[in-house]
């Protein structure tokens, strides 16, 4: 699991994160992107960022935080196809399953 | 390992300045009520959560008295959560980096954590299921 916390529009380096979990899956690992904080704006159906939408079609399992979500009045129609709403619970099942699970 | 899941968290930042020590907070608490053992390895201003001198305060910008203010202290967080976490037959083992707290005058914290090295982090993650590590900028 790799938990992206920042928005790519203002830390490019959230774009490094997207690699990782592009190459993770490339190389046969199952990967979910769980988006929590500014990491949750571009899930937005209307943000456009090319590395994110490159995520979707690899296929990539995207979560967002509900609570990060209702913070910045975002709804769950709102988001990309493909992206739903998620509990924060799921990062502990994650780590209490043994997943490595990753902070950026 | 322990039939009882242990997580352990490393925390860098202070409180009142990033989303990231809400969030630590959040997951903390998903952690407690499942009974689960926590460790909490808190570094450089991740000490100041526990900080015990922490005092609610008015606010005149927004002329809002202190009961009307009702200012969120994580301090109270922290004690709230080991208490969530006896409550479920969980523990909580805070440790602040003695380096950090010493450096920024943390000389006394709520009850419930200790004083220790990164050399505390190590022991604590090899010996918990697993380790999450919630690093600042």
């Amino acid at each position: 699991m790799l938990i992206s916390s920042r928005d790519p529009f203002e830390c490019r380096e959230t774009e490094n994160l997207y690699r990782l979990a592009v190459n993770l899956n490339n190389n046969g690992h199952a990967v979910t992107l769980f988006l929590v904080q500014n990491g949750v704006m571009p899930a937005r159906k209307s943000a456009a960022n090319r590395k994110f939408a490159g995520l979707i079609r690899q296929g990539i399992h995207i979560e967002v935080d509900d609570f990060s979500a209702k913070e910045r009045s975002i709804m769950e129609k709102e988001l990309k196809k493909g992206i739903n709403l998620a509990s924060i619970e799921n990062i502990i099942n994650s780590l209490a399953k043994g997943t490595k699970t990753i902070w950026h | 390992m322990n039939e009882k899941t242990t997580l352990t968290f490393a925390i860098m930042d202070p409180p009142f300045e990033s989303a990231r020590s809400t969030t630590f907070f959040r997951l903390l608490n998903v952690a407690a009520s499942r009974g689960y053992n926590i460790n909490v390895f808190a570094y450089e201003g991740g000490v100041h959560l526990p900080f015990n001198k922490q005092k609610r305060h008015a606010n005149g910008v927004h002329g809002t008295t202190l009961e009307e203010e009702n200012h969120p202290l994580p301090k109270e967080w922290v004690n709230e959560l080991i208490n969530i976490a006896k409550q479920n037959n969980g523990h909580i083992e805070w440790v602040n980096c003695g380096l950090c707290a010493d450096e920024r005058g943390i000389d006394e914290t709520v009850s419930g954590v200790r004083r220790g090295s990164p050399a505390d982090f190590w022991k604590l993650a090899s010996a918990s299921d697993n380790s999450l590590v919630i690093g600042t900028r």
